[in-house]
């Protein structure tokens, strides 16, 4: 037996796989943040230091790791958009980019929260403050270029240029912004024994994973719009049961 | 015939962009008044206290730079697309990508260094020290190249789009925030007295970068723009 391994990478197809897919993320998504909250709130102990203010970190880090990770990704389905000229791959990035700047907001403001009483400032210009601010400009860029241009191909490949030089950018604007100025307190998750407590780390991985399906299940929600907008005059979209009734 | 090598194609390019913006001064000068105007608002927007101005000369005319060579990028590929010579440039056997950098290479030459050799002279309007200036000039004479390089990308991409020039510059001036650390970086070393060899050497590292990759990528935004 044959598999066609193409199968879902055509709109036609993915959009119902789509549709099925959504509920196994958003589900787990929605009971995780719950766990991860709960965890957060009412298991994890004081902080010794910065007291009760260190439990926005839940919803921060969670936030920044995925606003950097959503562009590199951004980046990679645009660079397949136009490497083998998928329409779906294109759809995907461009799905991608407002639940990243929404991420990369987020980022800032809990940065912004959690910083007036930490350092007495609601923002430093600090490397990390900076490079994430630096990194919502570029999503922007994105959103704003893709919606400047009518002709979807023209405006999926121009778009998709944009994401591959910014994320060539984003490392040497990160290294020229943390030589140039550091504040921001040092990673405290690493690989070798962390300097964290139990309770603080399963909530912060229970939030990362939360977030991460939130962005999956959002992302899908997205392309399936995309798709429809799209392929609007196409027989198959005018015999999809949604759209018939 | 004679057969015209890379490097003849190179300066033929820019000798006729440099021809079209002689006949065009009013362009060219009034890119370098927006510089002089924007550096020259500044005292009278924080005060005139010297200690001040000292302190934030470099960073003011680097920002004040960023903006004047965006102001100029826009005429980058306009010119040539809306009267069909770009299509042919693109037909031309020769390497896209070459013709590019000319056209890079021009808009420098136009934009860029009539700015670099006007900020000494406004650089004394914040009595800058002579050291502090000469590393100034040095950093735009690195960096200055890099943003009409950096700049041509978001031009191509933002080719014949309405409200283009905003956009262009929302595109750009992130990509550009590297080149503006290190510029003004390297004058602040040279304030302190501390080596400026290694801000230097990166915008120099970046230069070399942006000559390589640039102009090929913009040759792609254009294909892509052009369609």
């Amino acid at each position: 037996m044959t598999i066609n391994w193409f199968k879902y990478s055509a709109p036609t197809t993915f959009y119902g796989l789509a549709g099925k897919m959504i509920p196994w993320f958003a589900v787990p998504a929605a009971i995780l943040t719950v766990v991860g909250l709960y965890i957060g709130f009412y298991i994890a102990p004081v902080d010794a230091t910065q007291g009760e203010f260190y439990r926005i970190i839940f919803i921060h880090v969670p936030a920044s790791i995925l606003s950097m990770f959503l562009y590199m990704i951004m980046a990679g389905y645009a660079a397949l958009g136009l490497i083998f000229k998928t329409r779906l791959s294109a759809m995907m990035a461009s799905a991608i980019a407002p639940t990243g700047a929404l991420f990369a907001f987020i980022s800032l403001w809990t940065g912004a929260l959690w910083g007036k009483p930490m350092w007495g400032a609601w923002w430093m210009w600090d490397a990390r403050l900076t490079s994430e601010l630096i990194l919502l400009f570029l999503y922007l860029g994105f959103i704003a270029l893709h919606a400047s241009i009518d002709d979807p191909r023209r405006a999926d490949r121009a778009a998709a240029l944009l994401a591959i030089v910014g994320s060539v950018n984003v490392p040497i604007i990160y290294f020229s912004v943390k030589w140039w100025n550091t504040l921001h307190q040092g990673s405290t998750i690493k690989f070798t024994g962390t300097s964290m407590h139990v309770a603080m780390q399963q909530a912060m991985f229970t939030m990362l994973a939360a977030c991460w399906l939130y962005a999956i299940a959002v992302v899908l929600a997205r392309v399936r719009s995309i798709i429809l907008e799209r392929e609007r005059n196409t027989t198959w979209i005018a015999e999809l049961p949604e759209v018939r009734s | 015939m004679k057969k015209s090598t890379m490097l003849d194609l190179l300066v033929l390019v820019i000798r006729r962009d440099l021809i079209l913006a002689m006949r065009r001064r009013a362009d060219v000068l009034t890119t370098l008044i927006f510089f002089v105007m924007v550096v020259s608002l500044f005292p009278l927007g924080v005060g005139p206290e010297m200690a001040m101005l000292r302190k934030m000369a470099a960073g003011v005319l680097w920002v004040a730079a960023l903006l004047s060579s965006m102001l100029s990028l826009g005429r980058l590929f306009s010119a040539d697309y809306l009267d069909g010579t770009l299509e042919q440039m693109m037909l031309a056997p020769q390497s896209l990508s070459m013709l590019v950098l000319g056209k890079m290479a021009a808009h420098w030459m136009v934009s860029g260094l009539p700015l670099v050799l006007m900020a000494p002279v406004l650089g004394l309007q914040f009595d800058m020290s002579v050291q502090a200036l000469g590393v100034l000039i040095m950093g735009l004479l690195l960096g200055t190249p890099i943003l009409s390089m950096i700049g041509a990308i978001g031009a191509a991409l933002t080719l014949g789009l309405r409200g283009g020039g905003v956009l262009l510059s929302l595109l750009v001036l992130p990509l550009c925030i590297p080149v503006l650390i290190f510029g003004t970086g390297a004058v602040e070393a040279a304030s302190s007295g501390l080596d400026i060899a290694s801000h230097m050497s990166l915008l120099g590292a970046l230069l070399v970068l942006a000559l390589v990759f640039t102009p090929w990528v913009t040759a792609q935004a254009l294909r892509i723009s052009m369609e």
